[in-house]
């Protein structure tokens, strides 16, 4: 492949490729900005985000006297009985608003005739896939923090309570956490929309993980579990409840979704020591207390690494798909 | 124009997809400020030679070059000299014209000032002044296509390589298109590579065509010379009508010395012969009371050119494909015709 090759040997060259590369993710950019759809899922995610502050202002107070720490975090991680916390809307809506970004980014090139023209300027055709992965992660990044500094601004005004330091760093935390996640199911929206021709088939496949892993892969970890560990009856329940909670727990965490879901209840819950099995001899004699917030990093570091990871790979997979890819199919 | 100067070269190019061999070791040399017709039937291979010529397929086998870059080596440097447009150019339809001139002109390291002036005076040239702060997605072929032209022409390149350029735009913007082509070969002396199967139009505009059929070159030169070549080899063909057609001037031909075959074909009396008949033809006629309505020799055009370039190509390939491809050029310059 052409771009597999070393990169231009003239400066010239080079230098118009940076150019061409810059204005190709500047367009994308200002296309994505520019777009209806975006404006709709930005539209949905600051309704329900306020919504869900809505609800946690009402369950603050319960929420209070158990627990008068960190009540800044708690107007994110609160749910009232109504309405889902904050934390809860970003794990559903965010793959909608990855795929939103996504699931069209070059079968639409294909269907307009726009890619033949784009591959034919001065630009490496890796260029076009980066270019759009970039401009959808920026777009994304600014999504959530601009959402998110808005909630923190809104739940200050609205109770009057300052945020600590510690909570402004695990609320950045949180949001870079979110961000990673979104930005994985970009990834994977760009490489339904290399392997398929037509834009519904793309939005409908990532759709449908969406669907199986945030409702169904819980249950699919559960039946394996049993099968693998049966705790029918007490003998068995003896011997395999341990590896049975294990196995579940292992199969769950290839979900994304409750990969993030963890590791968000984890940093914004300082409350939240382990996310294993502790048994209770390892709990005797334990004093309760906060977690500090390093501990906190230290807990969900894996997490952090094995989200990151799953969005480079669904970025490596389109990238190598569409490189691969005749131009003019 | 100083020493001829090759621009675009390949040997041995060859492209398989799987067992079906695209293009099949292909040679042509094209000079500078040339324009080369690249004709054949549809799926000869034509789309495959320009995407390797521009670097985005890999070749199979052998290697071409532009201006001494190595297509599959050196995109950049021969995607900088290099204005391909493809056959069914696509602008982006929420962007308008002017914006996506812009946008590719970005894309050439282009911008400011320059960049606007050079675009106004494109709009001008393709006669797309009027229409430019339209969305693109309310054009109409022929202006996407003359956008396209626009678009290729803000990169200022050296060559282009165009892909059936004039599919399904009406005559009256087929005539404009290859006006504005004539214009950028001869005022600007850039060199012009067209893929076509309509043979007519682009007979117009080029210098030399190459006949092109089941990825490999079958005939390649000026139109008059490979004309010539298959006068001496093929005898003569006469098209004639007169009035009244009542077969009896058929008859009387068939008579005549050195005629090989005489039969009817789209309304024309079609004869073959080893000599030139156009005297006797008209003394016949006239000795016999019919009016000629209409007399041609055959030869000098793309038309008869293709026939027989095909019945050939036909007899080595020794396929069935023969009488199809005969078909779809025939059915092509009678609609045309």
């Amino acid at each position: 492949m052409a771009a597999f090759l070393p990169k231009p040997s003239t400066s010239k060259d080079e230098q118009v490729y940076h150019q061409g590369f810059f204005a190709l993710y500047r367009k994308e950019l200002a296309d994505h900005l520019d777009s209806t759809r975006f404006s709709l899922i930005f539209i949905l995610l600051i309704m329900t985000s306020g919504a869900s502050l809505f609800g946690a202002l009402g369950g603050l107070s319960s929420a209070v006297a158990n627990d008068n720490q960190f009540i800044f975090l708690k107007l994110f991680a609160t749910s009232s009985s109504s309405i889902p916390s904050f934390v809860t809307f970003m794990g559903f809506l965010g793959p909608l608003a990855g795929l939103t970004l996504g699931f069209d980014a070059i079968n639409r090139e294909r269907a307009q005739g726009t890619l033949h023209r784009l591959a034919a300027q001065p630009i490496y055709r890796d260029a076009i896939i980066n270019a759009k992965f970039l401009a959808g992660a920026t777009v994304v990044t600014l999504m959530v923090f601009s959402i998110g500094i808005l909630l923190s601004a809104c739940g200050l005004l609205s109770t009057g309570i300052a945020p600590s330091a510690e909570e402004i760093v695990r609320i950045f935390v949180f949001l870079v956490f979110t961000t990673v996640y979104i930005c994985f199911w970009l990834g994977l929206a760009i490489f339904f929309s290399v392997v398929s021709k037509y834009a519904a088939t793309s939005a409908l496949a990532v759709i449908a993980i969406w669907i199986f892993f945030a409702f169904f892969m819980s249950l699919i970890a559960g039946t394996v579990a049993d099968l693998l560990f049966p705790v029918n009856d007490l003998i068995s329940a003896i011997g395999n409840s341990a590896r049975n909670i294990e196995c579940e727990l292992a199969l769950n965490r290839i979900s994304p979704y409750y990969l993030y879901s963890e590791a968000i209840s984890t940093i914004l819950n300082p409350g939240v020591r382990s996310i294993g099995i502790v048994t209770t001899n390892q709990l005797s004699g334990a004093i309760v207390g906060y977690l500090p917030l390093g501990q906190s990093l230290l807990l969900v570091w894996p997490h952090l690494v094995g989200l990151f990871a799953l969005m480079i790979c669904a970025f490596a997979a389109s990238y190598i798909c569409f490189m691969r890819q005749e131009i003019r199919i | 124009m100083l020493e001829k100067q090759i621009m675009i070269e390949t040997s041995g190019l060859t492209k398989h997809y799987g067992e079906i061999v695209a293009v099949d070791h292909l040679d042509l040399t094209i000079e500078r400020g040339e324009v080369f017709g690249l004709l054949g039937p549809n799926g000869a291979g034509k789309t495959t030679t320009a995407l390797m010529l521009l670097g985005l397929t890999e070749p199979s086998d052998g290697k071409a070059t532009i201006g001494g870059h190595d297509c599959t080596r050196e995109p950049i440097a021969v995607k900088r000299l290099v204005g391909y447009l493809p056959d069914s150019v696509g602008f982006y339809n929420d962007l308008t014209g002017r914006e996506n001139l812009r946008f590719t002109g970005r894309l050439n390291g282009l911008d400011g000032k320059a960049l606007e002036e050079k675009i106004d005076q494109l709009l001008k040239r393709v006669g797309m002044a009027e229409a430019a702060d339209r969305k693109a997605g309310t054009y109409s072929r022929g202006m996407k296509q003359r956008l396209g032209i626009a678009d290729v022409l803000i990169k200022d390149p050296a060559v282009i390589i165009m892909d059936e350029p004039t599919l399904g735009i009406d005559p009256e913007g087929i005539r404009e298109l290859l006006e504005i082509i004539r214009s950028i070969s001869k005022e600007d002396g850039r060199t012009i590579l067209i893929s076509s199967h309509q043979l007519y139009q682009v007979q117009q505009v080029c210098d030399r065509v190459g006949i092109f059929v089941k990825g490999s070159l079958i005939a390649c030169g000026r139109i008059e010379d490979l004309g010539r070549q298959i006068q001496m080899e093929g005898g003569f063909s006469l098209e004639l009508e007169a009035l009244p057609n009542d077969g009896g001037l058929e008859a009387l031909l068939r008579t005549q010395e050195g005629v090989t075959d005489v039969r009817q074909e789209y309304g024309h009396i079609l004869v073959e012969s080893s000599c030139d008949l156009r005297s006797l033809v008209t003394d016949l006629a006239a000795q016999n009371g019919y009016a000629l309505m209409y007399l041609r020799q055959r030869g000098g055009d793309l038309d008869e050119i293709y026939r027989r370039y095909f019945e050939k190509a036909g007899e080595r390939h020794e396929t069935s494909r023969k009488r199809k491809v005969g078909g779809i050029f025939t059915k092509a310059i009678h609609k045309q015709g």
